[in-house]
């Protein structure tokens, strides 16, 4: 039985040859992503870096089951760390990325020590409290620390302790970050992130594998069995859930990195749902889904959101005169400034019929496609056997 | 103590808006498990209806002004004016209590294709589904609205008699300075007037004890031959109507945006949690009360002492009820517990 082999989650072998061919595709990416329009730096890192958020969230989400709804204050958290330490200590991004998942971590450990105290739908909103908090008090109170909302940005007059300790000179203009000296812009910058990603992939990768991770999905399927065989799920939770804050963190520092300045909306609640909506499109659970998902949303975000009136009439000129201008009136309502019209009907959409996501879709299909293969003879488990990978 | 009174009265106005919002949550979350998270899209659309009637209202044609008389000059005149002369102005001045009229029947109508049409696909689904889909759902309604008023805050206004201040110093035998605006006495009025309502339906009809009945036992209800699906849907039609009208007053006394449902949202989701899960008197208690604490949080002296205190105060409050009496203020063993 291939099937079996095949899924059976601890074969080192199988894990090796997806890591090298997750490797090659993530650093080739400029290469294959040509022909779709989207191999330019600005694009791919926001992929790498929405794509580690992605696979941080679905750590919490996709193994314990609990839904998170304030992830992107994490996120801001660690924004606001990195860019400090660009003020105050030095430009190389190795302390800043530090700095920033650490406080990213200190967060996740208050907030989730707290949140976890309930589960269900109390946490969500337990989640989507705390974020609120903090995206409020940005906004207000700690406008000394995070400059409300004109967003944290870089100054010519920063101390940069460090960096004049050594007498690096960054020059006449604003300091760009760099990696010992190697400047991260464009596509240096992006193969920084692409490294990352796949170093966050690995790390990934390894706890879904790993007896933690098994243990993380006993919880998701029921917590009072667990509590009967003898494990105390709690710990083994708020573990999943700084690792998971870690995470954002690691992506807001990146982010940091290839733009320096942070800003309050970044923590705003529609920033969380987008994570859980990446997560959910391509497959809460699976290994490659949220990155499927991060992917696929920033790409159309970036397609869709550029979109303007008059494109879409040079677009639709094949079209009988009378009905371009209809058309293009309609459409236009999601495009552009309409995009997020888009990204909630799609939400909605996957939630209504693929609540696995895309991976979901894909092996159903591939499964009946097996079937059919297979003959009306025999019987159908491919689809069945699939399942516990969930 | 002016101060004091003033704050209380705007909490208590807050609180209105933040009860009956719960109260709908509450309502829904009872009778057909579900969490809403499109619940504050229901007051978002309520208060536009506000905005759309008066936008149907004002439809106005470009006429010659009459009182400039050194050179041709023209003003838009509503339609209204034109036909019906001084009661056309009398309907446009009071357009927000003809919305209010008008935001019944049709938040009974979004209530009940909501129901029908995507929320009861999702009795039988985890939470976690439940509350993507609405939330998906959230979203959509909000950016359709977007694209149809656009993105800033539009403001309508109360009808002339009640638009000023009302001098509730001199009512109550203290300053007579102290002045509070009319409009907003009306709407704590109203919220208290709905939230009778809604508790005296479902205590004192036959219908309102069916649906309690099939709160406490849906399948025994069920099994004495009473459709209850069809209760629980008429039932979520009303919570709409609440939220919908609720939102439809508030509109005089703060212009409606396309974000306005999420950010009432977030609170009242937090005011059921402080109240009770699935506790209808809770709801009611914990949004005046948070309502109030906030007002009183965002006291000038207050800010002095703790400052920002009245933007988070009542997500503290949340955090401390969830961890020291997880149930609620008036939660009820074995509804939510996990």
């Amino acid at each position: 039985m291939a099937s079996i082999t095949q899924f059976n989650p601890s074969s080192p072998k199988r894990d090796l040859i997806i890591m090298v061919v997750f490797a090659v595709a993530v650093l080739t990416a400029p290469i294959w992503l040509a022909p779709v329009g989207a191999s330019y730096p600005d694009l791919l890192q926001r992929f790498a870096i929405f794509g580690i958020f992605a696979l941080g969230f679905n750590i919490l989400f996709g193994l314990t089951g609990y839904l998170s709804f304030g992830h992107a204050a994490f996120l801001g958290v660690g924004s606001y760390a990195a860019v400090w330490i660009f003020k105050l200590l030095t430009m190389n991004v190795v302390l800043a990325i530090i700095f920033g998942v650490l406080v990213a971590a200190i967060f996740a450990v208050v907030v989730g020590f707290i949140c976890l105290r309930r589960s269900g739908i109390y946490f969500a909103i337990l989640t989507l409290a705390f974020a609120q908090m903090f995206y409020n008090l940005a906004y207000s109170v700690l406008t000394p620390i995070t400059n409300g909302e004109t967003a944290l940005t870089l100054a010519l007059d920063d101390p940069r302790a460090i960096d004049a300790m050594f007498g690096v000179d960054h020059g006449a203009g604003l300091p760009a970050p760099s990696l010992f000296g190697l400047e991260l812009t464009g596509f240096t910058a992006f193969y920084f992130c692409a490294v990352v990603l796949i170093i966050a992939f690995w790390v990934s990768l390894k706890i879904f594998r790993s007896p933690f991770g098994l243990k993380l999905l006993a919880i998701k399927s029921n917590q009072n069995r667990m509590l009967y065989t003898g494990f105390n799920p709690k710990p083994y939770l708020l573990v999943a859930f700084v690792i998971s804050g870690m995470y954002a963190g690691l992506a807001g520092s990146l982010m940091v990195i290839t733009d320096p300045l942070a800003g309050a909306e970044r923590m705003q609640w529609t920033a969380s749902g987008e994570v859980v909506l990446m997560t959910i499109l391509g497959g809460a659970g699976t290994l490659i889904g949220p990155l499927l998902g991060a992917g696929i949303i920033k790409y159309f975000e970036n397609i869709f959101s550029a979109l303007h009136h008059a494109q879409l009439a040079e677009s639709f000129g094949f079209l009988p005169n009378a009905l371009v201008e209809p058309v293009v009136s309609v459409v236009s309502l999601f495009v552009g400034e309409g995009w997020h019209l888009t990204l909630g009907i799609l939400f909605m959409l996957v939630v209504i019929f693929l609540p696995g996501g895309l991976m979901e879709g894909i092996r159903r299909l591939s499964a009946y496609v097996r079937a059919k293969r297979a003959g009306d003879g025999e019987e159908t488990v491919a689809g069945g056997a699939t399942q516990p990978s969930e | 103590m002016d101060t004091i009174l003033l704050q209380l009265l705007n909490g208590l106005d807050k609180g209105g808006a933040y009860a009956l919002i719960a109260l709908g949550l509450t309502l829904v979350f009872g009778t057909l498990g579900v969490v809403n998270f499109a619940h504050g899209a229901l007051f978002m659309l309520g208060a536009f209806v506000a905005v759309s009637v008066n936008a149907l209202f004002t439809i106005s044609k470009r006429v010659k002004d009459e009182s400039v008389t050194f050179f041709d000059a023209y003003k838009e005149q509503p339609y209204l004016e034109i036909w019906f002369g001084d009661t056309g102005t009398a309907l446009i001045q009071w357009s927000v209590p003809i919305a209010i009229l008008v935001a019944i029947p049709v938040m009974l109508v979004i209530g009940l294709a909501m129901e029908r049409g995507l929320i009861r696909f999702f009795y039988k689904r985890p939470h976690a589904e439940q509350i993507l889909v609405t939330f998906g759902l959230a979203i959509v309604i909000g950016e359709i609205i977007k694209a149809t008023y656009g993105a800033n805050p539009i403001p309508v206004h109360a009808p002339p008699p009640v638009a000023g201040a009302a001098p509730i110093g001199a009512l109550f035998g203290g300053n007579e300075a102290l002045v509070y605006p009319w409009w907003r006495l009306i709407y704590l009025a109203g919220s208290l007037g709905i939230i009778a309502a809604v508790f005296s339906f479902l205590q004192f009809t036959t219908y309102g004890m069916v649906v309690r009945a099939g709160m406490a036992d849906r399948e025994t209800v069920g099994l004495l031959g009473i459709n209850i699906e069809k209760r629980f849907t008429i039932v979520f039609g009303i919570a709409a109507v609440v939220a919908g009208v609720a939102g439809t007053m508030y509109t005089p006394i703060l212009p409606p945006d396309y974000n306005l449902g999420m950010n009432f949202l977030v609170l009242s989701f937090v005011v059921v949690v402080v109240g009770g899960m699935g506790s209808l008197p809770g709801a009611v208690l914990a949004g005046f009360l948070l309502g109030v604490v906030q007002s009183f949080a965002s006291i000038g002296a207050v800010k002095e002492i703790v400052p920002g205190i009245d933007q988070i105060i009542i997500y503290l409050i949340a955090v401390g009820i969830l961890l020291a009496r997880p149930r609620g203020l008036l939660g009820r063993k074995g509804v939510m517990e996990t």
